[in-house]
């Protein structure tokens, strides 16, 4: 049959994907456990564990999405440039 | 213009003239900024009479734009009033889980959306429907789809006009005697609302949204700073919270409310948390909103920074708790304590009266962004997957947009009528049932998104058994002090005395019973749907060339047969 299909991107290599995955699971499953946090002891300010602990996740969070970012755009990049490379010829 | 020159009769509680003049002001400043959005970025070739230009702000929205427009539209108006007001009255389980919530929302996001991005972008798909359309080729889920994202999308809409309603109130604009006069200026303001989203579609709330996210910054962080200094410190707040949370309610027996939660709890806590970041994105106006990005990675990029917001969502609910030590009076017109005014009133209490009104500006304007996107939102998903799928399958894009132009006027009156002419109970009830339902939603929109394996009868199946499930189990929630149903929205895991989310539990009979009826149906052999998208699709960047110009240069023969 003919194709049509143009590839968007080439292969994948999984070292990016599987640390960001587990970066993201982290940032998810960490904040749900509640057992790490339900003290009210040590204070921060007078504000009780429970509540800036929660809070202090919001920052790592950011910053763990952030580095996912960093991999996977970087490798997304890798594989796009190896099939428009191979599709437009020289110019890209 | 907003009725307020006309002295209102009797008004039960004073007016305070200079809070409202600044909100009335800052109020008029929005609506010239929705009207003027519709020549914003606009391309003078086609103007605004299309889908994906009105109802998607031209699919242009870069990272910036995208900041604001969905913290706008997901740190919502009902949201600033509802989470302080539970921390207030309950305590942290039914409050302070929003920010565990709005934490791992963001993991997920980045996991999920670009995927639906591409994919919308490769074939012009407006709606998560659209999208389930063309993955499964099955109507009935694409109506099943359609259907929840609008029926979960008015009491939401109807809430953000609690959230105005909560804030005209405190500011004096009421009385128990006239209920006309006291939604008159509730009425204006989303009469005012409806004619921008008319004529500006999504670019409205897009930059309204810049405005009321820099307002509500500015006030919560004023408050954050400026309270626990004038009260003497977050422990001397936490204290006096910790001892009212911990006083024994004489209707039920049971302390007022949790402060840390216990061991019972757990599960509770986070079992909210994450149903409710499963769900969010699964409502049309998130979805709207990531669509309408300019870049595939652009939602991811705002996965990163979006976060802030949640930071704003946390020390808001503590004001909650400050609220307690300050012992603000929420007191409604007809004389009742009503929790969702106790933001409101802290700030009109502890502020000098020019700060408050713009903190309660804030409320008031961030109750219309949210409210503009999600009528837009439930208009589009009209639109492509009732009118166009069902009624009139050659509709061109000029009769999609004024299609949608109206359908989002319907839907707003609509939440309108609910909020005056019922009682705001049943808004409530309505939207904890929407949370439930539009989580039954998420197998055939993100499965779809990675496999075509569950099978389309299966996914219906699944919806239909997760709704009835959800439904039911929240009926039988009794409030234990009114004795009326839809109580709340925890309830045991049936057979045990684990209490969990409803919606968790619903979502995982659904995905049960999707599974297994997959298997069965693979081998009764029930036909399946045609899919029209390809494994490529899902990984395409601006810079590839749609669908469509693909099918011109090389026409498919078979469509949806061959993927790679």
């Amino acid at each position: 049959m003919s194709s049509p299909e143009v590839p968007t991107r080439g292969p994948a290599r999984p070292g990016p994907y599987v640390i960001s995955g587990i970066l993201l699971l982290v940032a998810i499953v960490v904040p749900l456990y509640v057992p790490a946090y339900s003290y009210d002891e040590p204070r921060l300010g007078g504000i009780p564990f429970f509540y800036w602990y929660q809070m202090a996740w919001i920052p790592v969070t950011a910053a763990l999405v952030g580095i996912s970012y960093w991999l996977v755009t970087r490798e997304d990049r890798r594989r796009r440039e190896s099939v428009r490379g191979l599709a437009d010829g020289v110019e890209r | 213009m907003n009725g307020v020159g006309v002295p209102l009769a009797a008004p039960d509680r004073p007016v305070n003239g200079v809070a409202l003049t600044i909100v009335i002001i800052l109020f008029l400043l929005v609506a010239v900024l929705g009207f003027f959005a519709a020549r914003w970025r606009r391309e003078e070739t086609t103007g605004l009479h299309s889908l994906d230009e009105w109802g998607l702000g031209g699919r242009g929205f870069g990272t910036w734009v995208t900041w604001f427009l969905l913290g706008g539209d997901l740190y919502t108006a009902y949201t600033f009033v509802a989470v302080p007001a539970a921390m207030w009255a309950t305590g942290a389980v039914s409050g302070f889980f929003a920010v565990p919530y709005t934490i791992v929302l963001y993991p997920i996001v980045f996991l999920l959306m670009s995927r639906l991005w591409s994919v919308s972008h490769r074939h012009g798909f407006v709606t998560p429907a659209d999208f389930v359309g063309g993955r499964y080729g099955s109507r009935a889920l694409t109506v099943a789809v359609a259907v929840t994202g609008i029926v979960a999308t008015m009491p939401y809409i109807a809430l953000q006009l609690v959230g105005i309603k909560a804030v005209l109130t405190v500011l004096g604009l009421g009385s128990a005697e006239n209920v006309l006069l006291t939604d008159l200026p509730l009425i204006i303001a989303f009469v005012v609302l409806a004619a921008y989203t008319y004529t500006s579609g999504l670019r409205a709330p897009a930059l309204i949204a810049v405005v009321k996210d820099l307002l509500i910054y500015l006030a919560v962080i004023v408050a954050v700073i400026y309270l626990p200094i004038k009260f003497g410190g977050w422990g001397t707040i936490f204290d006096s919270a910790q001892a009212k949370l911990a006083t024994v309610s004489p209707a039920t027996g049971k302390p007022a409310g949790a402060f840390i939660p216990g061991a019972s709890s757990y599960s509770a806590y986070w079992t909210l948390a994450l149903g409710s970041a499963l769900a969010l994105f699964m409502y049309p106006h998130s979805i709207t909103g990531v669509l309408a990005t300019k870049s595939r990675n652009t939602i991811r990029r705002n996965a990163a920074v979006l976060p802030l917001y949640s930071l704003m969502l946390g020390f808001l609910a503590l004001l909650g708790y400050a609220a307690i030590y300050a012992g603000t009076k929420p007191t409604d017109l007809n004389g009742a304590v009503n929790p969702q005014l106790v933001v409101p009133q802290l700030f009109l209490d502890q502020f000098p009266a020019w700060f408050a009104g713009i903190a309660l500006a804030a409320i008031a304007i961030g109750a219309l962004v949210p409210a503009a996107i999600m009528s837009i939102a439930a208009a589009n998903l009209f639109t492509r997957n009732i009118y166009r799928d069902l009624i009139k399958p050659d509709a061109t894009p000029r009769q999609e947009a004024s299609v949608s132009k109206i359908a989002s006027l319907v839907v707003k009156f609509g939440a309108l009528i609910f909020v005056i002419a019922m009682d705001q109970s049943a808004a409530i009830n309505m939207q904890l049932l929407g949370g439930i339902w539009i989580l039954q939603t998420f197998p055939a929109i993100v499965a779809g998104l990675y496999t075509r394996w569950f099978h389309r009868w299966a996914l219906f199946a699944g919806w239909a058994a997760g709704i009835a499930y959800g439904t039911i189990a929240a009926y039988n929630v009794v409030n234990p002090v009114t004795k009326a149903h839809f109580g709340g929205s925890i309830a045991a895991i049936p057979g045990t005395d684990v209490q969990v989310y409803i919606a968790v539990v619903a979502f995982a009979i659904n995905l049960v019973v999707a599974a297994v009826l997959s298997l069965l149906f693979r081998a009764m052999k029930v036909a399946d749907g045609k899919d029209i998208t390809r494994t490529s699709d899902y990984g395409a960047d601006e810079n590839d060339p749609k669908v469509a110009q693909l099918q011109r240069e090389h026409p498919l023969a078979e469509p949806g047969g061959p993927t790679y």
